[in-house]
């Protein structure tokens, strides 16, 4: 999977978690998920759990801390991917 | 004895909703709480007419839903002291709930809640309110965190 398709799936993962949809339709991969979707930090972990079924991977504490933008979820999604291939 | 825990709650006086946990587990937890004739809300809500708010409900639900239960998994798998870390505070990250049937003063209520994860160190739970007829009274999705907040300036 490349990371255009990655980042395309992970607007239909973050969408239940945030209001600001215009904005979410123009993400990139330096949008900040607390500070540019104004997403919960406690829903953060509910992303990450979507991801992890959506994906079929495993988040481990250490990675979940980095998924702080659309950038970084990505590098720890396709990174947990490739493990597993 | 699952009460012990009680003692890690920082809720006081008139802000504690739990009487007596019956069941505690890492999956389930079950608890009463008897809402009391002279609670400072019914004076005001409604004048003459004394109703449990929904606020109340949904607190009490929290108390014994989320924050025992979460104190008990934290301190089930780590060495956090409750005691000695004054910092330490159980937030509420969001709750859904819905209402069935109103509560009055003196009734006694059973909170039933089960885990749906506990990761990253925040708990979600879904939470049920019965009544002594075993009747649902609330039910709903609840969220928290446990985090070390200064409160004090």
């Amino acid at each position: 999977m490349t990371r255009t398709e990655i980042l395309n799936e992970l607007k239909k993962v973050i969408s239940p978690y945030t209001v600001n949809k215009d904005q979410l339709a123009n993400i990139d991969e330096q949008t900040d998920l607390i500070k540019d979707l104004k997403i919960n930090s406690a829903n953060l972990v509910d992303i990450i759990i979507d991801a992890e079924a959506k994906y079929d991977i495993e988040i481990d504490y250490d990675s979940a801390d980095k998924m702080v933008n659309v950038g970084t979820c990505i590098d720890v999604i396709s990174e947990k991917m490739n493990e597993k291939a | 004895m699952n009460n012990h825990i009680l003692n890690h709650l920082p809720y006081k006086s008139s802000f504690r909703f739990v009487d007596n946990i019956s069941l505690l587990s890492e999956n389930e937890v079950r608890g009463e709480y008897t809402l009391k004739q002279d609670s400072f809300f019914y004076e005001d809500h409604f004048a003459g007419n004394p109703v449990t708010p929904g606020v109340i409900i949904t607190e009490i639900m929290a108390q014994i839903g989320l924050v025992v239960m979460g104190i008990f998994l934290m301190l089930k798998e780590s060495d956090l002291n409750f005691d000695d870390d004054t910092d330490l505070y159980p937030l509420l990250t969001s709750t859904e709930v819905s209402f069935f049937k109103m509560v009055l003063p003196g009734q006694k209520v059973t909170v039933v809640s089960k885990k749906q994860y506990f990761r990253f160190g925040k708990l979600k739970c879904y939470v049920e309110m019965l009544d002594s007829e075993q009747e649902v009274v609330a039910r709903g999705m609840f969220s928290g965190i446990i985090k070390h907040i200064e409160l004090k300036k």
